[in-house]
């Protein structure tokens, strides 16, 4: 019989965690959260989540790192910011939603080929080489790293659109690609110089 | 009336037929449209979760660019509109993004002085040229058609001031005015699931189902769309989405197309063809005569 402790101790918690998110972008007011659920209850997406946003919160605000950062349901919220029009408080939860995303990402609390953050990586990747996306390409880099079982699945879809004009193997690209390059520089070097 | 208009990425490929649209409509009502030159990607919602500052410069370049050639911005793409609006708002709330954006742009020798606006088509459609102007241009109203006018979630929330953002009405209106009939439609502004679909695709699945599911229940012939990633969403999976018991066939058209039609554009300069699920059946059965 495995027997486990259901609650948790203040000494579990990370005041770390809870520092960080009340101090990053958009977490200025999770401290003034009422818990009053009309995230959880406008949330299109809270129906499938482990934590849903109210609960994220607190446990966010509290220093719950591990709960909070191996949630499902960081992954799940779509940034469709129903949360933040609801909000009685004005906190900016979707952006909070962006914060933890992030810090999951750079502490890799995520399972092995889960195509979210991979997804943000080659978008991110492309976007540095090209300046803009192609979405056909975007696609089959994404499915190649995760699922390339399902490239096969969509290759009837991709066909489809293919013919119809709205998919094509041209990379898309900016003239002046060497800005984007300094301009992510730039921001590496500023982010360095004030420890952003 | 001259704008800077910024496509964005999807404009250029799944949602090719919204560009091609959005400039019959806008020619037909003689506003001027001069695309950003060398614009680049917003970032949409993806970059924002590997790098947040990165993505509001980028972001920022394309505001620069129509700065520079003292323009205002045409936005058609909910996620460009977003992020662009977005950027503006956090460059001024927060310093040190601004700090972090105008090194960056001083960089690539451009700076950015906040004095672009960031605006919606429905936007300039419904309070630039207005109701009447538009039904006056009309050359084919669409007679009988019933539309389920989609929204989306990221054209009306968190920032746009033109319009409401639990219920929405401006491309009720605009496509009312172009002689459509729109549908009681409560999920209008309910996520289409984004990118889930490709992520986790049963739920974005399921998300999907819902939308199409409502739209087919309440009598609507065709769900019109604002967002590159809605249309794609909604039009490419109602296979998947309807089951033998209830099969879902409904086309998915951007609402410039519906407008572009009824303001005498013939189907193939403005990407009917593209469809997936074709229109027009639809249109002859309703005796809707377009060029």
């Amino acid at each position: 019989m495995e027997l486990k402790r259901t609650v948790k101790f203040e000494a579990d918690r990370d005041p770390e965690f809870a520092r960080w998110i009340s101090h990053t972008v958009g977490g200025e007011r999770i401290r003034h959260c009422l818990q009053c659920g009309l995230c959880s209850g406008s949330c299109p997406l809270s129906l499938y989540m482990d934590y849903t946003p109210r609960r994220l919160m607190h446990l966010s605000r509290e220093g719950f790192k591990e709960e909070v950062l191996s949630s499902s349901s960081i992954w799940l919220c779509t940034a469709c910011y129903a949360c933040m029009v609801e909000c009685p408080k004005k906190i900016n939860i979707t952006h909070l939603m962006y914060a933890l995303k992030q810090r999951a990402i750079e502490e890799r609390f995520y399972p092995k080929r889960f195509p979210i953050p991979v997804m943000a990586q080659q978008f991110s990747r492309m976007v540095r080489g090209s300046g803009r996306i192609t979405e056909s390409w975007l696609i089959v880099r994404v499915f190649l790293r995760t699922a390339i079982w399902r490239l096969l699945g969509m290759s009837g879809l991709g066909l489809r659109l293919f013919r119809a004009g709205r998919m094509t193997l041209k990379p898309e690209k900016i003239e002046r690609r060497a800005e984007i390059i300094s301009m992510l520089d730039s921001v590496a070097a500023t982010r360095k110089e004030l420890a952003l | 009336m001259k704008y800077a208009y910024y496509p964005g990425c999807s404009l250029r490929g799944t949602g090719r037929a919204y560009e091609e649209s959005l400039l019959a409509v806008f020619q037909a009502l003689e506003i001027d449209l001069q695309e950003l030159e060398d614009w680049n990607c917003c970032g949409a919602t993806t970059y924002m979760s590997v790098d947040e500052l990165t993505s509001y410069a980028l972001a920022a370049r394309n505001l620069a660019l129509a700065e520079r050639d003292h323009m205002n911005v045409v936005a058609p793409c909910a996620a460009c509109y977003l992020v662009l609006n977005k950027t503006q708002r956090y460059m001024h709330d927060y310093p040190d993004i601004k700090l972090v954006v105008s090194r960056a742009l001083a960089a690539i020798g451009l700076h950015y002085d906040d004095h672009v606006q960031v605006r919606h088509p429905l936007d300039i459609l419904l309070h630039e040229v207005g109701l009447k102007a538009i039904a006056a241009k009309v050359k084919t109203p669409l007679k009988g058609l019933q539309v389920a006018p989609y929204y989306g979630c990221q054209i009306v929330r968190p920032y746009a001031t033109f319009d409401d953002q639990r219920n929405p009405t401006s491309m009720d209106r605009l496509l009312e005015a172009c002689g459509a009939k729109i549908v009681h439609y409560p999920l209008k502004t309910r996520c289409c699931g984004g990118s889930q679909k490709g992520t986790l695709p049963e739920i974005g699945l399921e998300l999907i189902r819902h939308l199409l599911t409502e739209a087919q229940n309440n009598g609507a012939d065709v769900i019109a769309t604002v967002c590159p990633l809605c249309q794609f969403n909604l039009e490419c999976f109602q296979k998947e989405a309807g089951n033998h018991n209830h099969p879902i066939s409904m086309p998915v058209l951007y609402f410039t197309q519906l407008m572009a039609l009824a303001l005498g554009a013939s189907g193939e300069a403005i990407g009917l063809q593209r469809s997936l699920i074709p229109i027009e059946p639809l249109l002859a059965r309703k005796e809707i005569a377009y060029a």
